[in-house]
């Protein structure tokens, strides 16, 4: 009970502050419109099929749950900082209450934002298709591993850090190193041996192939994501709940 | 029925080398407002936050209306409240939606919690704002509700943690007046730097010093033991100071 009561308090508290509903929902949908401008005067001979909307649209949905790491850690790093934290835990509220609190709005958040990048995609040329529902669901899975992130950043550090944390270099990070904004198949080599030490190329590979049907193809880059995903919130549950007890 | 609302036995926080609190022994009557003084790093905060199960002692234990701080935190957290230093409001939330949110999390139903949160708002004169965003109060009018939020779940103790940093001298005064109908109701343990307010609103007043409790009794009772005439001179000896 009091879990649904905190997490309906923090769906207010993200959804209630226009700059998150800017890069949460309509930063994509921009990022969207002006990719698809650009493929459409890449000419054939390039061969670069990157910003095609089937490459597209699963780059698109991945990295907007990215933000979820930068609305997560702020929302955390500013209860710390305005004390609001610390009147929470003066109550009878548990850690779970909390840990889940934070989580499920994010969540819901993120499967939100996956449908409507989906649903713009669709007005971008993306052909109708039952595996959509799929690839939104495998989006929703990938963003945990950016809500742990923001737990454990929001846990860490005041919200200005936070910002720059989860707001500049997260979100780049995952721009970058995910192929969403570089041909990595063009660079190949070295650089994309690295890409793949991260989990954002992975959640795209796993989104991408949700979008096509293809099963065999989600699960070794979505079995990745979800192991960074277990460790940081794992890390996130441990670090919170020291907080808890009052230990810095 | 318990006479003593607080007691603390020994109760110690240790960080590495640094003695946070030493040793405090202190016991607190029903319905009593105890002040506790000093400088900036004797002890009073880190005091609260362990009455208020936030910090887990070293050594030592307290007792509030009977449970043990250390062995049933839980049951303690459902009897006390606290208003922190700062604010501690949920900045996007209406003052209702604080209001009842913080009800509601201490086990009040839908309707009681909406009833409660009225009659804070009227108490505290905050009627007029109930959907405004909290951000957009003044500092005067957060504080009060601050204060509100502490209240709404009935608590039997109450800690106030510097409860008037900031205000403007009438705001303070509004909310002395606030804390002052609390008295005799509710146990209160507040917190200040301002010597004034502690003289105006304690029955009685402890100082710390370096983690230690220098002194406790009413205001004449520690001018008396130090040989002085107010508050802010008999704070000054016990503290160490010239006068």
């Amino acid at each position: 009970m009091r879990m649904f009561l905190f997490a309906k308090r923090n769906t207010k508290e993200i959804l209630r502050d226009p700059i998150n509903l800017f890069f949460g929902l309509g930063f994509p949908l921009v990022l969207l419109v002006l990719l698809s401008v650009i493929n459409a005067n890449i000419p054939a001979e390039a061969n670069n099929p990157m910003f095609e909307i089937n490459n597209l649209a699963p780059g698109l949905a991945m990295f907007g749950t990215a933000f979820m790491a930068l609305f997560a850690g702020m929302l955390i790093a500013k209860d710390r900082t305005t004390s609001f934290l610390t009147r929470l835990f003066a109550s009878p509220m548990k850690s779970s209450d909390f840990l889940l609190g934070y989580t499920m709005p994010l969540i819901i958040i993120s499967a939100a934002q996956a449908t409507i990048t989906f649903i713009a995609s669709l007005i971008c040329g993306l052909h109708i298709t039952a595996y959509i529902l799929l690839a939104i669901f495998i989006s929703t899975i990938t963003s945990l591993f950016f809500i742990g992130l923001g737990l454990l950043s929001g846990t860490l550090f005041s919200d200005k850090a936070v910002g720059g944390i989860c707001g500049a270099l997260v979100t780049n990070l995952a721009g970058w190193l995910s192929g969403v904004f570089i041909p990595l198949d063009l660079i190949g080599g070295g650089f994309k041996t690295f890409c793949k030490v991260f989990p954002f190329y992975h959640s795209v590979e796993a989104i991408k192939s949700a979008l096509v049907g293809d099963f065999a193809g989600i699960f070794p880059h979505l079995g990745v994501t979800l192991a960074y995903s277990l460790v940081i919130f794992v890390v996130a549950i441990f670090i919170f709940k020291q907080k808890m007890r009052g230990k810095e | 029925m318990i006479l003593n609302a607080i007691v603390t036995t020994n109760l110690t926080k240790r960080y590495d080398n640094l003695v946070a609190v030493d040793n405090l022994n202190l016991s607190v009557k029903h319905g009593e407002l105890f002040s506790l003084l000093g400088v900036n790093g004797a002890g009073k905060t880190t005091a609260i936050k362990m009455l208020s199960c936030l910090l887990r002692p070293t050594a030592g234990d307290a007792t509030l209306l009977g449970d043990s701080i250390t062995e049933k935190p839980q049951e303690v957290k459902q009897k006390i409240n606290i208003s922190p230093q700062e604010t501690a409001v949920a900045g996007n939330l209406t003052v209702i939606e604080n209001l009842e949110l913080i009800a509601s999390l201490y086990g009040q139903t839908k309707e009681s919690a909406r009833q409660s949160a009225l009659d804070m708002a009227v108490h505290f004169g905050l009627e007029n704002m109930l959907k405004k965003k909290t951000k957009l109060l003044s500092g005067g009018m957060q504080r009060r509700l601050s204060i509100a939020m502490a209240l709404i779940t009935n608590p039997q103790i109450l800690f106030l943690d510097e409860p008037t940093l900031g205000l403007d001298v009438l705001a303070r005064r509004e909310l002395w007046a606030s804390i002052r109908a609390l008295k005799g109701k509710v146990t209160i343990i507040l917190t200040t730097h301002y010597l004034e307010e502690a003289e105006a609103l304690s029955d009685r007043v402890g100082i710390m010093a370096k983690g230690k409790l220098m002194a406790v009794g009413t205001v004449s009772e520690l001018t008396n033991q130090t040989g002085t005439t107010n508050l802010e001179d008999a704070f000054i000896v016990l503290n160490g100071g010239a006068l």
